[in-house]
């Protein structure tokens, strides 16, 4: 596909815009970041108040970081929450990886919106009625099987990963053309062959955005979490939910920003990775 | 999809000694069989723990409240009743459950105002993110993400203290002198939705991104050669070919907005119920299990008919691409 | 595959419940989120070697729900006292005769013999309280220890109000208030207390926890809420007060009780007498700052604590508070009916 950037770059002196703004648009994602950022910020410079509240600062401290730090149960609750999230995440997107190639570019068939209906079903019932639901069911194996491991929230947790992953991964399908796989058909490419080189860097934005929804609204959920968990297998949002209740102090700030620093770092050094990587290839 | 390419391909090289019908019908049985193998793993999935355990909902639905929640196993239309009817617990009269339809209006305004502000703020952001240079792109991708790695319940105190009384808004407002005393922005409708939007942006903006990133930007730039204005190519080019990513991502934020339960609360105060909070009470204090799990299902109904119907015409109109 | 990272998660699993067998055993305790001190937590471990395991919960209803529906792996459980009862009825809680402990004796007179456990068969007292009226005194300076600041706010007020969104409580508060009682099925006195509470909530910006920066920050002026959280917020804004409404208010008392299926139940049986020794119980105390039921134990717990009005109850509001009983069921049925007029 021909570089936007280089379109740009040839465009005819008498056309006075840029073949990339819409008016407004970028002035609008502008704000968006920043409003997206902004909350964070007092989240970020309260976790290191002295004092214990939210809203009274009383001076620079890093002792929220430190009782963070050794509250074992915080530690537990936080490695245990992105565990199931990657855990669940990268099935769902899987699945939902398949089912969208399944699913997307068919002439439609009887069963067709069954499995559409299906596979977004878990969006369109509150969460309480799933979490009731599985809670009965999953009592019922627990209580046979005394098996009482992380297994029961993973399947839970990808059940309810599964929409969202699909959907921008079909969005991005459905936008495909079929020329480029012909093509490879028409060179005699199997099937699989075809998939992992034509396909799936194709999709690969999609499949992308799709993990990263599912990743969010896994580490997010609480209410289904709540009632299928066994003992002892507390997550982080069921953990701030206890803090709620009681009293909310700057250590949830703290294990908050650790988190954005986590990922930050993730960010960047993924994408120097990149660079590297690019600029490993124009050398050669 | 490739098979079927595969197949009329061979077609085309001169199988017309076969009947073309039959072979078609194979061919078309194949790629049937293909699709439901291949979305095989995922509904498994989703029966286990999704669809499954909403058929035990469905049956609860038809039994007797439990004294202290959960149910008796008994035969009774109590709870699909009580959906749309309600006794006035005074006087014994049966009247249309109100109650019921100001929560369900209530939230699906709020919903709606939400999916449309999310639109606003996201089909840009993801028009920006989608016109980077593509080494950047996934870079932009992260960021907009990134916030969201903090929790929901984080996320809405932050919003909250934004937007208290003595946050920095109210803050900013007075003692610049703007307004002379605090707005009450917290608790309010207005605060229910700030919050929502904050909390589902992602959802609209990366599959619209998923969608726009695979836009041929010479159609746009066609369009201008063609001397038409901006808005028209936003209108006629690029937003029909968002479309798939705008539908999803709509179905992504308007679904789960109606069936919120945590933001509704923190941010609206609790003096309101959504529908989330409706089923929910049901499910704790209410100890009415066969109501929660029959609004519920009514609530699933009335969603999967308007998708279903939104989905069908909008395959309608939108065909095939290359 | 799947079977594989089955395997890997149990794997995990277990590594990150810090292993199953150890010295003493185990015992897994299913509490309210944050209100288990840690160092009591460890002073048990240290002692008897035995590892406790916490699961938290956020509401007695999903609790109730979670042990009800069975293959739950806990062992004891600390419901409230109005849904004691119901434990007991629903034949969840073992009856572990706490009264025949060694530390029994240590307990107040009071709390021997409840309504709600008659002679303490099946539960030993983990933190109790009131739900009163947390005010604050800066702007509105009349008599706090009144309920009509709730339902019939004098002008300024209104608008700065926040009610506890616990239906049992609000609704035991305001049957009170009327003159009637808690669980009435008179129904000519519910319709009074609806009415009530639908001319109160107005006035009334909100009905939501976390309370104690709001009412600390000046967002709000008072609030229907429990005397442990005034405690906290006086403690940031001294100007916070407590009032007990004479008209009646609710006690409440969470108590720790052994599950019938537990699996541990000797290592619980340990834990409940562990708790009833006057050192442990301030160790429980200072943690979530309510009182504990343990005679003694006032001089093991943070010096505020002993005179503070939030968790000594003075002597002219003693007999205004009552704990609430759990609701039959059509009774509660006509309360969920007005709650849900309430909140829509």
């Amino acid at each position: 596909m021909a570089d936007i950037n280089k379109l740009d770059q040839m465009a005819m002196p008498r056309r006075p815009f840029s073949v990339l703004t819409q008016t407004g648009f970028t002035e609008m994602a502008a704000i968006c970041f920043v409003l997206l950022y902004a909350p964070l910020v007092p989240l970020v410079v309260y976790s290191f108040n002295a004092g214990v509240s939210l809203a009274f600062w009383e001076g620079f401290s890093f002792r929220w970081y430190v009782a963070a730090w050794n509250n074992e149960m915080v530690m537990d609750v936080t490695i245990r929450s992105i565990y199931l999230a990657i855990t669940a995440a990268t099935i769902a997107t899987c699945l939902a990886t398949m089912a969208a190639l399944g699913t997307t570019r068919t002439k439609p068939y009887r069963g067709l919106t069954s499995i559409y209906a299906m596979i977004n079903q878990p969006l369109m019932v509150p969460e309480i009625v799933t979490a009731v639901a599985l809670l009965i069911l999953f009592a019922s194996i627990k209580a046979a099987t005394d098996y009482h491991g992380m297994a029961y929230l993973i399947i839970a947790h990808t059940a309810f990963c599964i929409p969202f992953a699909y959907l921008p991964i079909r969005a991005r399908l459905e936008g495909m053309d079929l020329t480029l796989e012909t093509a490879a058909a028409d060179l005699y490419a199997t099937r699989w062959l075809t998939f992992r080189r034509v396909t799936l860097p194709l999709v690969w934005p999609g499949i992308l955005a799709g993990l990263m929804l599912a990743f969010v609204i896994s580490l997010d959920d609480v209410v289904i979490t709540q009632l299928v968990k066994s003992a002892g297998q507390n997550t982080l949002p069921t953990y701030m939910l206890g803090q709620l209740r009681r009293s909310i102090t700057p250590e949830v700030n703290a294990i908050s920003s650790v988190l954005l620093a986590v990922s930050v770092a993730m960010v960047t050094i993924i994408f120097f990775l990149n660079r590297k990587t690019k600029q490993r290839q124009t050398v050669q | 999809m490739v098979n079927t390419a595969a197949n009329s391909a061979e077609l085309s090289l001169g199988t017309t000694l076969q009947g073309g019908a039959s072979a078609e019908q194979t061919a078309r049985k194949q790629e049937v069989r293909r699709s439901i193998l291949l979305s095989t793993p995922a509904l498994i999935v989703l029966f286990c723990a999704a669809s499954g355990p909403l058929l035990i909902m469905a049956v609860y639905s038809f039994l007797s409240a439990g004294p202290y929640g959960g149910i008796v196993w008994k035969f009774s239309s109590d709870g699909w009743a009580s959906v749309v009817m309600q006794r006035d617990i005074f006087d014994d009269t049966l009247s249309i459950a109100d109650a019921h339809v100001t929560i369900l209006w209530r939230s699906v305004r709020l919903s709606l105002l939400t999916t449309f502000t999310c639109f606003v703020f996201g089909f840009p952001t993801a028009y920006f993110i989608a016109t980077r240079r593509p080494e950047r792109r996934n870079l932009w991708l992260f960021l907009i993400t990134i916030p969201f790695w903090t929790n929901l319940l984080i996320r809405t105190f932050a919003i909250m203290e934004l937007i208290r009384n003595q946050g920095v808004v109210n803050t900013f407002l007075t003692s610049f002198g703007f307004v002379e005393e605090p707005i009450q922005m917290l608790f309010t409708d207005f605060a229910v939705m700030v919050g929502m939007t904050y909390v589902y942006l992602p959802l609209m903006v990366l599959p619209i991104y998923a969608s726009m990133e695979r836009l041929d930007f010479r159609l746009v730039e066609a369009g201008y050669d063609l001397y038409a204005t901006r808005f028209k190519v936003l209108k006629r080019i690029i937003v029909p070919l968002a479309k798939p990513g705008i539908i999803a991502g709509s179905i992504l934020v308007f679904i789960p907005a109606l069936g919120a339960f945590v933001t509704p609360r923190i941010l609206g105060g609790g003096k309101h119920m959504m529908l989330g909070n409706l089923i929910g009470l049901q499910f704790g204090q209410g100890r009415n299990w066969p109501l929660g799990a029959a609004l519920s299902l009514t609530l699933l109904v009335l969603v999967m008919i308007a998708l279903l119907y939104y989905v069908r015409s909008a395959g309608k109109s939108g065909g095939s691409h290359g | 595959m799947k079977w594989k990272l089955t395997a890997i998660a149990t794997g995990l699993a277990f590594a990150l419940s810090g292993g199953m067998a150890q010295a003493g055993g185990e015992l897994n305790l299913f509490n309210w989120g944050n209100y288990t001190n840690p160092k009591l937590v460890e002073k048990f471990e240290k002692q008897t070697g035995i590892k406790i395991v916490i699961t938290d919960y956020d509401d007695n209803d999903s609790a109730l729900a979670k042990v009800k529906a069975g293959g739950h792996g806990f062992d004891m459980v600390v419901p409230s006292s109005n849904y004691v009862p119901i434990w007991i009825d629903e034949g969840l809680l073992l009856e572990s005769r706490p009264d025949q402990m060694s530390n029994f004796k240590n307990l107040e007179a009071r709390w021997q013999d409840t309504d709600w456990d008659p002679g303490r068969h099946y539960t030993v007292p983990w933190q109790w309280g009131s739900v009163g009226i947390m005010i604050d005194t800066a702007v509105y300076n009349g008599d706090i220890n009144t309920s009509s600041i709730i339902f019939d706010p004098p002008p300024e007020l209104v608008g700065k109000i926040n009610v506890a969104p616990e239906m049992g409580d609000v609704m035991g508060t305001v049957l009170r208030y009327i003159g009637s009682e808690p669980c009435t099925n008179d129904k000519a006195m519910l319709k009074k207390a609806r009415d009530v509470l639908l001319a109160a909530k107005p006035k009334w910006l909100s009905m939501e926890y976390g309370v104690i920066e709001k009412i600390a920050g000046g967002d709000l002026a008072a609030s229907l809420y429990w005397n442990g959280a005034s405690f906290r917020a006086r403690l940031k804004n001294p100007n916070v007060h407590y009032g007990y409404p004479r008209e009646g208010y609710s006690l409440w008392m969470d108590s720790v009780g052994i599950l019938k299926d537990a699996k541990n139940v000797e290592n619980a049986k340990t834990f409940m007498n562990f708790i009833m020794e006057p050192e442990n119980a301030a160790l429980i105390s200072e943690f979530a700052r309510y009182a504990n039921g343990v005679k003694g134990s006032v001089k093991y717990m943070p010096e505020d604590m002993a005179t503070a009005t939030e968790v000594v109850i003075p002597k002219e509001f003693i007999n205004s508070g009552h704990f609430v009983p759990p609701c039959p069921p059509d009774v509660q049925k006509i309360y969920t009916a007005i709650w849900t007029e309430l909140q829509k």
